[in-house]
């Protein structure tokens, strides 16, 4: 019911001096682009293999000068598409465009390319060694003793799972690179729930539910904002259960003289509305109210 | 009635968002490259009233879906104005003239060091077999070596010189593009493994330098000194040179883990990062011209005077290049 947990909320400061919050970007997501963008890689490789077989197969002597552009293609590929897209997208690759999520400046600045190149280094550190010391370690270190073959293996694990075990989900590259991925913004502006109930409106709700300041004074902002989430997922038949439970509760706390039982969701939308403008308006002579829990004096 | 300020605040302001969100929308679709200019002129300003919106909205509005939506606006307005919008090839030519040649000069002692790591496993090499020749299989690996070893004839190896592993000339361009992409890799590696605190560096360019001294102490124990190192520099300069770069970023890395100095360690490592990567981007350029050199100008040209005359000739270009490009008058 909370929306998302602050513990991966991230407030970088703009060179203007306002402070943006970012969510970071979950270990599933960044995995799930990676793998997303290595598939885009790993296909287009193999084209280009299929084409260079393809042009082997009938030899010319032009045709080395073909197989020469293709090797260099691939290697460009595979070395480059990371970085170039990070760069020319500003921080998002096709398959983090995909999944939702961007890269960013850690220190709030632009998105340089000397951090995006640094970040996208390390890649081969973090994920190609790794694989290749757990599934073949004779090829990376010829006639390595197994006890060391193991340890690297180990290290090069440690090093991949690195994201895993601070709290910004940092890879390797990340801190090299200075960077961290969030989710890319995209918070949609919804109508205003307590528009019903102001007098500028042509056509206010007549039979609106009226409160007594003591009975809004029960609540602070962290409940009017979980109020608020309960109702914008509307009227549909999965919430009317949840609308109808918050409703009792607070009719029960607030002891609402009943006079007939209200309808819950307009019974939430007048309290919402209500409790919004009281909160506002102390918010205004500086009495900002967290919660409902008596402030520590 | 009620009066709510923060949907008076909206109701004032909400005209401007659209507008803001609008020219988002279409810079996501073509790039900021793709608005117009009047469009992009009016982006900044949309840029500031957003974020001076949200210090508004969170000091006077308690309609939570408001906040976030001018969080998300004001953060994708920022990635629009503070994002890259360098023409490609401005970047290039800004990258050749003077980023990488003084990220270089920024890495003066880590290359002097990475070049003694190499000297040293050349010299370490190059003592054990002319001691013993039978050592060198302990340098070298078979398939690298190709068959130039201690039991081959000094016919073979003087052949080994004048006609390439690649044979047919054909086949040249292929064979410096094979060249060029293994090389690179390699030294993006060791510059990534500086990461892990610098020692598979050394070790790295430690082992470059057993292989080169291996080879160089085979030929030169066969009366082949001149025709080999005629052989390898031409493309070898530029090459090492690159391998040696990448070390040097890799060790730069690994000192500001180690060493972090005035900064935190992690804004240290940041700051040097960024740096060295540039320096490691320039290398790969650097491997891609000695891949030319190795793959095409050496199987074509045979005569040691004029290997010679290019080996000096491209040391001479890169210290000219690193020493004086970029600097500020």
């Amino acid at each position: 019911m909370i929306p998302s947990g602050a513990r991966r909320e991230r407030d970088l400061l703009t060179p203007e001096g306002v402070p943006l919050r970012f969510t970071l970007a979950g270990a599933g997501d960044r995995l799930g682009a990676f793998l997303i963008d290595l598939t885009f890689v790993s296909i287009s490789s193999a084209v280009l293999g299929v084409a260079m077989t393809t042009v082997l197969i009938g030899r010319d002597a032009f045709d080395h000068l073909v197989v020469a552009a293709i090797l260099l293609a691939s290697f460009l590929l595979r070395s480059f598409y990371f970085m170039w897209f990070e760069i020319r997208w500003q921080g998002q690759t096709p398959g983090k465009r995909l999944l939702g999520i961007r890269v960013i400046d850690a220190a709030g600045g632009p998105l340089t390319p000397q951090a995006v190149i640094a970040r996208n280094l390390l890649r081969d550190v973090e994920f190609f060694l790794p694989l290749s010391l757990v599934v073949a370690p004779q090829m990376v270190w010829p006639g390595a003793p197994a006890w060391a073959a193991e340890l690297a293996a180990l290290w090069a694990v440690a090093l991949a799972l690195l994201p895993l075990f601070n709290a910004d989900r940092l890879r390797p590259g990340d801190l090299v690179g200075g960077t961290l991925v969030v989710l890319a913004p995209r918070a949609l502006l919804l109508d205003d729930l307590g528009a019903h109930m102001v007098a500028e409106r042509a056509m206010p709700r007549p039979s609106a539910h009226a409160f007594t300041d003591e009975q809004l004074d029960v609540y602070g902002i962290y409940e009017l904002q979980t109020l608020e989430a309960v109702l914008r997922r509307g009227t549909g038949e999965a919430n009317r259960e949840a609308l109808g439970a918050v409703a009792e509760r607070i009719q029960r706390k607030i002891s609402w003289e009943a006079s007939g039982k209200p309808e819950a969701y307009w019974f939430l939308r007048d309290f919402y509305a209500a409790l919004r403008a009281r909160l506002e308006s102390r918010m205004l002579l500086g009495k900002r109210r967290e919660s409902k829990a008596p402030a520590p004096r | 009635m009620l009066r709510l300020k923060s949907y008076e605040f909206r109701r004032e302001r909400e005209r401007v968002w659209r507008e803001l969100e609008d020219l988002l929308a279409r810079a996501d679709q073509r790039g900021v490259s793709g608005l117009s200019a009047q469009e992009l002129a009016r982006l900044p300003a949309l840029y500031q009233s957003a974020l001076s919106s949200l210090s508004v909205a969170r000091a006077i509005s308690l309609d939570r879906n408001v906040v976030d939506y001018l969080d998300g606006l004001a953060a994708r307005a920022h990635f629009a104005v503070y994002g890259v919008r360098q023409h490609l090839r401005d970047s290039v030519r800004r990258f050749a003239a003077e980023r990488f040649p003084r990220a270089v000069r920024g890495l003066r002692a880590h290359l002097c060091l990475a070049a003694l790591f190499l000297a040293l496993g050349a010299a370490t090499a190059a003592v054990q077999v002319l001691d013993d020749p039978e050592r060198f299989h302990a340098f070298v690996a078979d398939d690298y070596a190709q068959g130039r070893d201690p039991s081959s004839t000094t016919e073979e190896l003087r052949a080994a010189l004048e006609h390439d592993a690649g044979g047919a000339e054909a086949q040249l361009a292929a064979f410096s593009s094979f060249l060029f992409s293994h090389n690179a890799r390699i030294g993006m590696l060791s510059f990534a493994l500086g990461f892990a605190a610098g020692v598979p560096v050394f070790l790295l360019t430690f082992m470059n330098g057993l292989i080169l001294g291996a080879f160089a102490a085979l030929y030169g124990s066969r009366g082949l000194a001149l025709q080999f190192w005629g052989w390898l520099l031409p493309h070898g300069v530029t090459e090492i040179l690159a391998l040696l770069l990448c070390a040097a970023g890799g060790l730069a890395l690994a000192e500001s883990l180690v060493f972090p100095g005035r900064h935190t360690r992690l804004r240290n490592l940041a700051l040097r990062g960024r740096e060295a990567g540039v320096v490691v981007v320039g290398a790969v350029a650097m491997f891609l011209i000695a891949g030319c050199i190795e793959g095409v100008f050496r199987q074509l040209v045979h005569s040691t005077p004029i290997r010679y005359a290019v080996a000096l000739s491209s040391a001479a270009v890169w210290t000219l290049y690193f020493t004086r490009a970029g600097r500020k008058a």
